[in-house]
């Protein structure tokens, strides 16, 4: 997927700033950055979700993960039910199996179609949701703060699932997120934005390791760490 | 739902009601139709004790009669004024943007329209009698279901299912029957039962006015107009229909509030509160800023989330607090402050600020002894006022200063967090802060007082890491400068790795580990020391799979009689499900509940 000189603007205010950025086969692209550095307005510019300049191309089935998988998804719906709605295309009988393999995908067992989101941790609810983006076979998945809303005892979990999705299917990731400590063992590229503007793109040893930005540096800094 | 004498007369009329519809044409049927020359226009006597009306017909007996038709009729209307109006509120977000718009535009001029008006308009262009009124009424109802059903639908529309829902390419009528309209079902009914009494009342108005039901039949309206004429001479012919229709109005009216107050809070059942695990209040530690033993907080039903846990924090330490979502290490902060929501019950052997029994001090004694800083600085800080204002408001309360010397000192206190041009900010309204510095404001707020203890509730979470990074080396500066004690509560264990002197682990409502913070990459039990493998840090290997715990937490009504960890714990064995394992030294200020962390160090 390629994103070409991509502009989104908010009335006077420039959100994104012509931003040109590549995220190759099978690779994970981290996009980090502060609140209100625009990477979240890129994301939904990707998915088509808020107008922009500039192009996009080479992803024509963009599938994103929400943040809150409290919110992402109905309530009302029994899990296979959510995961089914990717599914639409395909015929009736042929659904119940596709789902079921979707979830085998995210390792939950089959039996969690009949259940509510209610009755799940919320690891396993970012699980389903994962499953429910795969269902649309998308080649560009945009995981939008994908573990922030969860506990550190389950994200470990999610984030090895977006590994192993990146290993067995091949699928281009647009990582989002404000944890560099996650975005640095999740990714293989780190975009590093600042006020709407792409500062810094690399790979991720060279910009966690020797970063050619101050701002880079400054976020690498204020990372906590545990004194050992 | 039914406790209130409201809720409850609501449903008695309501019932009363539709019994009256099932059993009264059958009983008084005849009578109703009984012509009786000898006995025209009379007023009330034994045998007719609301009257008769001009053919000499029993009142009381056509009163009775008319329930069926009038409640038939009122629920017609209200059906055919919900169905128009969901259909009007639901089409917006089916339509193109363009028709989208017109549909909205033309329900906001019909919202603007007078009722009334809207129905006589309808029934007289509808024709005159039932058909032309019950389509009246449910066209003066309709607009205020399409308004309602908009707004709600709006609503659900912004959620981030619906959001999913459309990327994955779900046509939109799918989306409105599947995502939209079962979200918003429940306060749809809620207002259906409202809008029947409105149509019952609407309808007999319309009949009043002679738009409505015409001779043979009749309902309340009609037999209202028809003793209107006499009400003068013999008031009681009016009197019987009038009340016929205000009490199910009032019926309808109250059953539907109340069920939109049950509705909109679902209450726990009621049990008596599990009492403290020890009474035993021991020796208060001495010189301890924050001294607590044995907290529980129980909520009715027996649900326990905070279990005994004892705490305690030294002049100018840093007390970390972590634990998942539901261990209850935020409820154990409000204990203390004296924030738990109702109907939760807080239990203590011992609760002491400041080496006095927090049960002892006045409001205002807390007020300035203890300072709270949460997640969501905005929630501390009113909207409408001035940041300065609003410090200075907690000099004035708690410490009798004047208007002027509170002022000054609120700019001071902002200074002293490091908010640039103090003055300036102290006369900005919340919103035209950043994040980061309304959160100092929040900080300068609890520094007006002389706090002993600072209780911050995640106090960094919603800010970025060089935010983040700011505001814990602030709090760090003023607790050494004040040499107040600090509980800092935090889901992520590096933040309070890195801040804290000290660090609880809370698991289930229970402290399963106390530890140095500086020796927390030393932890001892399995819980702590699976925290810290599941977190990545800069130095993790990437070319591993990152470590994450089995299982779940359990809920705090799931939790049994043996160690809550057990299930998704490595080490678990027979012994860890049988009972729970007692919080142990373990070396030097280190406590750990463990039984196969602790009976093989000491055997």
């Amino acid at each position: 997927m390629h994103i070409d000189g991509l502009t989104v603007r908010f009335g006077a205010f420039t959100a994104v700033d012509s931003v040109t950025l590549e995220v190759p086969p099978g690779r994970i692209v981290g996009l980090v950055g502060e609140s209100g550095s625009g990477k979240s307005s890129l994301a939904k510019a990707v998915c088509g979700l808020v107008p922009h300049t500039g192009r996009v191309t080479g992803a024509s089935r963009v599938q994103m993960v929400f943040q809150d998988p409290y919110a992402s998804l109905d309530p009302r719906m029994r899990v296979g039910e959510s995961v089914a709605e990717a599914l639409l295309r395909m015929p009736r009988q042929a659904r119940a199996a596709e789902v079921e393999r979707l979830l085998g995908l995210v390792s939950l067992p089959a039996e969690a179609a009949g259940r509510y989101p209610r009755e799940l941790s919320g690891g396993q609810r970012q699980r389903v949701a994962i499953a429910r983006a795969l269902g649309a076979e998308p080649d560009l998945l945009v995981a939008d703060e994908i573990t922030s809303a969860l506990d550190v005892s389950v994200q470990g979990a999610v984030l090895n699932l977006v590994r192993s999705l990146r290993d067995r299917l091949g699928l281009p990731i647009l990582f989002i997120s404000h944890n560099l400590a996650v975005v640095r063992y999740v990714c293989d590229e780190v975009a590093v934005m600042h006020r709407g503007r792409l500062v810094e793109h690399g790979p991720t040893e060279d910009v966690v390791g020797s970063p050619g930005q101050d701002y880079t540096r400054t976020l690498l800094e204020a990372v906590p760490r545990l004194r050992r | 739902m039914f406790r209130t004498p409201a809720a409850v007369a609501g449903a008695v009329l309501v019932a009363a009601m539709v019994v009256l519809a099932v059993i009264g044409p059958p009983i008084w049927g005849e009578a109703a139709e009984h012509i009786d020359a000898g006995a025209i226009l009379q007023g009330s006597s034994a045998a007719h004790p609301l009257g008769t009306d001009n053919l000499g017909r029993d009142l009381l007996a056509r009163v009775l009669v008319a329930g069926r038709y009038s409640l038939l009729l009122a629920l017609a209307a209200a059906l055919i004024g919900a169905t128009a109006g969901i259909v009007l509120g639901a089409l917006p977000s089916v339509l193109p943007a363009r028709p989208a718009r017109l549909v909205t535009g033309a329900v906001n001029a019909l919202v603007a329209f007078p009722g009334l008006l809207l129905a006589m308009f309808t029934a007289v262009v509808a024709g005159l009698g039932a058909r032309g009124a019950v389509l009246g009424i449910g066209a003066a109802i309709a607009p205020g279901f399409a308004r309602l059903t908009q707004t709600l639908a709006a609503s659900v529309a912004g959620a981030d299912y619906v959001s999913a829902a459309r990327m994955l390419g779900v046509p939109r009528r799918r989306i409105l029957a599947r995502h939209v309209l079962p979200n918003i079902a429940e306060p749809l009914i809620l207002h259906l039962t409202q809008a029947l009494g409105g149509a019952l009342l609407g309808l007999a108005g319309m009949s009043f006015l002679g738009l409505g039901v015409q001779p043979p039949s009749f309902d309340w309206g009609r037999l209202l107009f028809d003793g209107f004429g006499r009400i003068y001479v013999t008031p009681e012919v009016a009197l019987g229909p009038a009340l016929a229709v205000a009490l199910a109005g009032i019926g309808f009216n109250l059953l539907g509030d109340a069920l939109a107050r049950g509705a909109a809070r679902t209450s726990a059942p009621r049990t008596k509160a599990v009492a403290p695990e020890s009474a035993d209040p021991g020796e208060p530690e001495p010189g301890a800023v924050l001294d607590v033993r044995d907290l529980t907080v129980t909520f009715p039903g027996g649900v326990t989330p905070v279990r005994g846990v004892s705490l305690s924090a030294a002049p100018g330490e840093i007390v970390g607090l972590v634990g998942e979502s539901g261990s209850g290490k935020s409820l154990t902060a409000a204990a203390i402050g004296g924030l738990v929501p109702y109907p939760g019950v807080v239990g203590h052997a011992r609760l002491r600020l400041d080496g006095r029994d927090v049960a002892g001090l006045s409001r205002k004694e807390l007020g300035t002894s203890l300072a709270m800083v949460f997640q969501d600085p905005m929630a501390s800080l009113n909207p409408a006022l001035k940041v300065g204002g609003q410090l200075a408001e907690v000099a004035v309360v708690h410490q009798g200063a004047t208007r002027a010397e509170a002022r000054a000192r609120a700019v001071d206190r902002l200074g002293h967090v490091h908010l640039p041009e103090p003055g300036r900010q102290a006369r900005r309204h919340p919103h035209e802060l950043s994040g980061g510095m309304r959160q100092r404001a929040v900080i300068a707020m609890g520094l007006m007082g002389t706090p002993r203890l600072i209780i911050a509730d995640e106090p960094t979470t919603a800010l970025d890491v060089t935010v983040q990074r700011q505001i814990l080396r602030l709090l760090r500066e003023v607790t050494e400068e004040t040499g107040s004690a600090v509980l800092f509560i935090s889901h992520d264990i590096a933040v309070v790795g890195e801040l804290c002197d000290r660090v609880v682990v809370m698991y289930a409502g229970r402290v399963v580990e106390e530890l140095p913070a500086d020796r927390l990459t030393d932890g001892a039990h399995p819980y702590t020391r699976a925290l810290i493998a599941s977190l990545p840090d800069m130095d993790t290997d990437r070319s591993l799979p990152l470590a994450s715990i089995p299982g779940r937490q359990p809920a705090p009504a799931e939790v049994g009689d043996g160690c809550a960890f057990a299930p998704r714990c490595p080490l678990a064995t027979d012994a860890c499900a049988a009972g729970r394992p007692p919080l142990v030294e373990h070396g030097p200020a280190h406590r750990v509940a463990c039984w196969e962390v602790t009976c093989t160090s000491t055997a």
